[in-house]
């Protein structure tokens, strides 16, 4: 993989809800656990959480309610005050920046989905998508020009004199991504953008989702507590509990590494067949070629469940292949069947 | 077991003694309570040869604040300066900024533009002819909502018209034209300061609770001596009787928005002017324009009081019928401001649901399909305009056309009091023999140290020091201001009216919370009551009854009976279906279910609705001290007559206590209630 530029840091970023709450993270020397926090009489909504979100990746964080998650994501835009901690956005310390900084920072760098969609509900998908150019003053004709594309890019094209209620819960929700994406934001941060929406719809979003990405590039921070979206949008995951972070890795590393029980928890039941890639089944390729050949060629990055087919097919290893062509590895199909069987 | 041997010793003993001590010991706050009335009781009836102060506040204790505070105000008018101008000129400030707008929408709705002054003015410009006014109402009532609403509000302008209150209407409602949308706007400022900051949401909200629990009568004087006897001073105090309620939802309403909404509007960047005017009002608009309906509705209950301080039109007809005793003038102007009330109720509530436009797929191309209701609009006054100079009777309705119900109403009072009156006279009579002046006896002879006291206990046995200490600063409060007697006459005809307004409206409540098409009915009838303006519901009374005690408990039952009904029906009715369900499959009777289940969990619901009616019984109850009350809401006025700012706002604050601690004590007693339901 090449380098990446880091787009956004998060180093131990620290919330604390309740009187005193400085001072009481001023004390001490910050290893606090959630109990002394509890019996300081504060709630701990973001403890310690540190988080290094690379340029063009799909960052998510995932935890169940009341984990901190939404916290953290609103730090990160200081919709939230941190009570302590350092958030360096390209390099320049968020929490040093004045409220003017911030405005222009948000008005320009940055775009958020809500998990309520918070389209408002006096202006028409045209107005709601312009809203953030209006904010910053931009001319009608150009910001509604501009709007037009972003509704057409989510698929919203004859919509654009509807009013918020006048649409299905998907469709709204598309205004809300039109809308985020229509100052082009550098860093694009979605709080739980498909949780109020029914199974069918949220798959169908999240492929959109996966689609918008392969064209935009964003760098984009995703919050779910969702576990199986989180593995299938992540190039990267966090998984926060209680406030704090109990491991960030690729959605392969937390299935195959849990670091904590509570993270088995949740891989447990995932297939792993849909998140492991064959590299981590294959062998090293022997020197010879094997006796009648390969049975064919897969790639190194692809996942075992897609290849199973292919490769169950024939009785002869494969070849697997890295990147730049060259062979990496071998990969039989009793490997290949015990991965499956696993689960 | 184990903790009855954790008990005191004497406490099983007084149980084996007696159940009813055992009881008692049990619950402190009911022993305390049968000690303090047995001791009040004793002190009552052998007291009063011994501390005669403690039952007739002595006048050389009387603290003569009324005085201080009318000087305050005469020195305020005459000598205060703030430096660059003095507060005469502050006040005339304000008054030209009313008066302004005001002349302007006069002169378009009833004078016509005149140039030159007095007598020798000449009419430039006509006003609008009545043909345009009700031509306008129906095309804004097809524009909000639909032809049901065009139709009823150009019925109500059309009966202003026929029944010849045309003129005194178009003044009433050039002065509603402003009071609301100034009152709405400063109100709507003032909301948002104190959703901005929680120090200036603290501060006003006390004042607040003092302006909506203080008779209008009260701060009628100092308006008058502000800005004198004219329409200006009627405006300002409609829009301090009308605002606080606007201020109170504007604040409510801003906090409902969303999150979510919030957070978005500070992501893409709104400065806070940007955040408050396209984010936070545009989201809160439903919640705001059900308080510009209240403005609206407080605006049009202030028309006839606002009248006695230079306000003309309807009003103004309906007080001078009233001071005449000529019921039948009254009752016609007082209908046609009961017509107007109703719709601009209607077409406001029009509005408060009015979503926005549903999406257009074509723009119109012609101005005419763009604005059709405008350009109608502006067709319609300009040929009837025009025509107007031609022939009067489209300028101004024929006067031999109108219809007029005044002699009627006059022969109906004539006829009932020819053929009821022994009946009526008999019943008034036997209730205020039997009932009435026993109570008011009673109360006058209580001692105020016991009732202070007892208030206090009150107070404690519901919400600790804190609330018992408020009971007894502002009942003492009353007795040091030498208004007692005053006050006790304000509490037995409230307590009076209060009591029969619970025993009628509570089981009409009951019973039309059990059927879904009663109910319909009924809260139709209570909308239409509380849409009435508070004076309307003396006149009928008057007509009845004449001057008196009775008569304005007649008239405070019937201004206060829609609270009751309503929290009652509303309390049964939001009842978790789960637990009548329960109660269902338990095996209840409709009867057990009633009273075992819906009216237990309705309880709180109820105690808020008692709390309304008296809030709405001491409001009505000042304003009957225009039929001859001897109460509080009396000494307002005699305040306001003589223009004794000081006397009239103490007494007004008294009115105001009373509330405050009726409101107080009730509350406590709900909220705990609900505790214990585990309904919060």
């Amino acid at each position: 993989m090449a380098e990446r530029a880091e787009k956004l840091v998060c180093n131990a970023v620290w919330k604390l809800f309740g009187p005193g709450a400085e001072s009481f993270l001023g004390k001490a020397d910050r290893s606090h656990s959630i109990d002394d926090i509890k019996q300081a009489g504060l709630i701990g909504a973001v403890r310690d959480a540190s988080i290094t979100v690379l340029e063009g990746e799909i960052f998510v964080i995932m935890g169940l309610s009341g984990s901190g998650k939404s916290t953290l994501v609103r730090c990160m835009s200081r919709l939230i005050e941190p009570t302590a901690g350092e958030i360096l956005f390209d390099g320049q310390d968020l929490l040093q920046a004045t409220a003017r900084e911030m405005v222009e920072i948000r008005r320009h760098k940055m775009g958020m989905v809500f998990q309520h969609f918070a389209l408002l509900p006096h202006l028409t998908v045209l107005g709601n998508v312009a809203f953030p150019l209006e904010v910053q003053g931009v001319d009608r004709s150009v910001r509604e020009a501009r709007a037009r594309e972003i509704i057409e890019l989510v698929g919203l094209e004859g919509r654009e004199t509807y009013y918020p209620r006048e649409l299905s819960g998907g469709q709204q929700q598309r205004v809300g991504i039109a809308r985020s994406l229509a100052v082009e934001p550098e860093l694009w941060f979605l709080d739980e953008p498909f949780s109020a929406l029914d199974p069918l719809i949220r798959r169908e979003m999240q492929d959109e989702f996966l689609r918008l990405q392969n064209v935009l590039h964003k760098t984009i921070v995703f919050i779910t507590h969702d576990f199986d979206e989180a593995i299938r949008l992540a190039d990267r995951v966090a998984i926060m509990k209680d406030g704090g972070i109990d491991q960030i890795g690729t959605p392969e590393d937390l299935v195959v590494r849990p670091a904590t029980d509570y993270v088995a928890e949740f891989t447990k039941d995932v297939s792993r067949a849909k998140v492991l890639s064959i590299a981590s089944v294959m062998a090293p390729a022997p020197d010879q070629a094997p006796k009648g050949g390969y049975g064919g060629e897969v790639p190194v990055g692809i996942k075992i469940g897609e290849a199973a087919r292919q490769i169950g097919a024939l009785d002869r290893p494969f070849a697997v292949i890295g990147g730049d062509g060259q062979l990496v590895g071998q990969v039989t199909r009793e490997a290949v069947v015990e991965a499956l069987i696993q689960g | 077991m184990a903790d009855t041997s954790l008990r005191p010793r004497f406490e099983r003993d007084t149980a084996s003694a007696s159940p009813v001590f055992a009881w008692l010991f049990r619950r402190p706050t009911a022993l305390a309570w049968i000690i303090a009335l047995f001791a009040a009781g004793v002190f009552w009836w052998f007291g009063k040869p011994l501390a005669g102060w403690a039952f007739k506040y002595p006048t050389a204790w009387k603290w003569g604040i009324g005085k201080e505070i009318t000087g305050a105000m005469e020195w305020l008018m005459n000598e205060a300066t703030f430096g660059l101008f003095t507060f005469r000129q502050l006040t005339r400030a304000i008054s030209a900024v009313i008066e302004f707008p005001y002349d302007i929408v006069l002169s378009i709705l009833s004078t016509g533009f005149l140039s030159g002054q007095g007598s020798q003015a000449v009419q430039i410009v006509p006003p609008l002819s009545w043909i345009a006014v009700v031509a306008i109402v129906i095309a804004v009532g097809l524009h909000v909502k639909d032809w049901k609403l065009s139709a009823l509000l150009g019925g109500c302008f059309l009966y202003l018209v026929v029944f010849g209150q045309w003129d005194s209407a178009m003044v009433t409602l050039s002065s509603i034209a402003i009071a609301v949308p100034l009152g709405v706007v400063v109100a709507l400022l003032i909301g948002i300061l104190g959703y901005r900051s929680l120090w200036f949401e603290r501060a006003i909200t006390p004042v607040l609770d003092l302006m909506q629990t203080v008779p209008v009568f009260a701060y009628l004087v100092p308006v008058l001596v502000m800005f004198g006897f004219n329409p200006v001073s009627a405006m300002v105090a409609t829009m301090i009787y009308a605002m606080p309620p606007m201020v109170r939802i504007t604040m409510l309403a801003l906090r409902q928005v969303p999150g979510d909404i919030t957070d978005l509007g500070t992501m893409v960047g709104c400065t806070r002017l940007q955040m408050t005017w396209k984010v936070l009002v545009p989201s809160a608009m439903p919640t705001l324009m059900v308080g510009v309906n209240q403005v609206i509705m407080l605006s049009l209950n202030m028309v006839i009081i606002a009248s006695m301080i230079g306000a003309g039109g309807l009003g103004f007809d309906v007080l001078a019928s009233l001071r005449r005793l000529d019921i039948g003038g009254g009752i016609e102007a007082g209908v046609a401001i009961v017509v107007l009330a109703i719709a601009l109720d209607r077409l406001s509530q029009a509005m408060a649901r009015k979503a926005p436009a549903s999406h257009t797929e074509t723009q119109p191309d012609n101005i005419v399909r763009k604005y059709p209701y405008t350009v109608f609009c502006c067709a319609v006054v300009a040929v009837t305009g025009v025509a107007g100079v031609f022939w009067a009777g489209i300028q101004d309705y024929p006067e031999a056309w109108t219809v007029t119900t005044g002699p009627m109403w006059g022969e109906l009072v004539k006829y009932i009091n020819i053929n009821f009156y022994d009946q009526l006279e008999s019943f008034k009579t036997a209730l205020l023999l039997n009932v009435l002046i026993p109570f008011k006896r009673f109360l006058l002879s209580l001692p105020w140290i016991a009732v202070v006291l007892l208030l206090g206990l009150a107070g404690y046995s519901l919400g600790r020091w804190r609330l018992a200490l408020l009971c007894m600063v502002l009942s003492f409060a009353i007795v040091t201001v030498g208004l007692w007697a005053k006050a006790m006459v304000t509490i037995y005809l409230c307590g009076i009216s209060v009591v029969a307004a619970c025993l009628i409206g509570m089981p009409i409540g009951i019973l039309a919370a059990q059927n879904e098409r009663l109910w319909r009915v009924v809260q139709t009838f209570i909308d239409t009551l509380q849409t009435l303006p508070s004076f309307v519901y003396l006149l009928p009374v008057v007509m009845l009854f004449r001057v008196g005690d009775f008569s304005a408990m007649i008239a405070v039952i019937a201004y206060a009976l829609a609270p009751a009904i309503r929290y009652t029906a509303h309390g049964i009715r939001q009842v978790d279906p789960q637990l009548v369900e329960a109660g269902i499959v338990s095996g209840c009777t409709p009867f057990q279910l009633l009273t075992k289940v819906k009216l237990k969990l309705a309880f709180p619901e109820i105690m808020l609705g008692l709390n309304q009616t008296i809030m709405l019984s001491l409001s009505m109850l000042v304003i009957t001290a225009l039929v001859g009350t001897r109460d509080l809401g009396q000494e307002t006025l005699i305040a306001l007559t003589r223009a004794r700012t000081g006397d009239g706002i103490v007494a007004g604050l008294c009115v105001a206590f009373i509330a405050i601690i009726a409101d107080r004590l009730i509350r406590a007693g709900a909220d705990r209630m609900r505790a214990r339901l585990g309904l919060q």
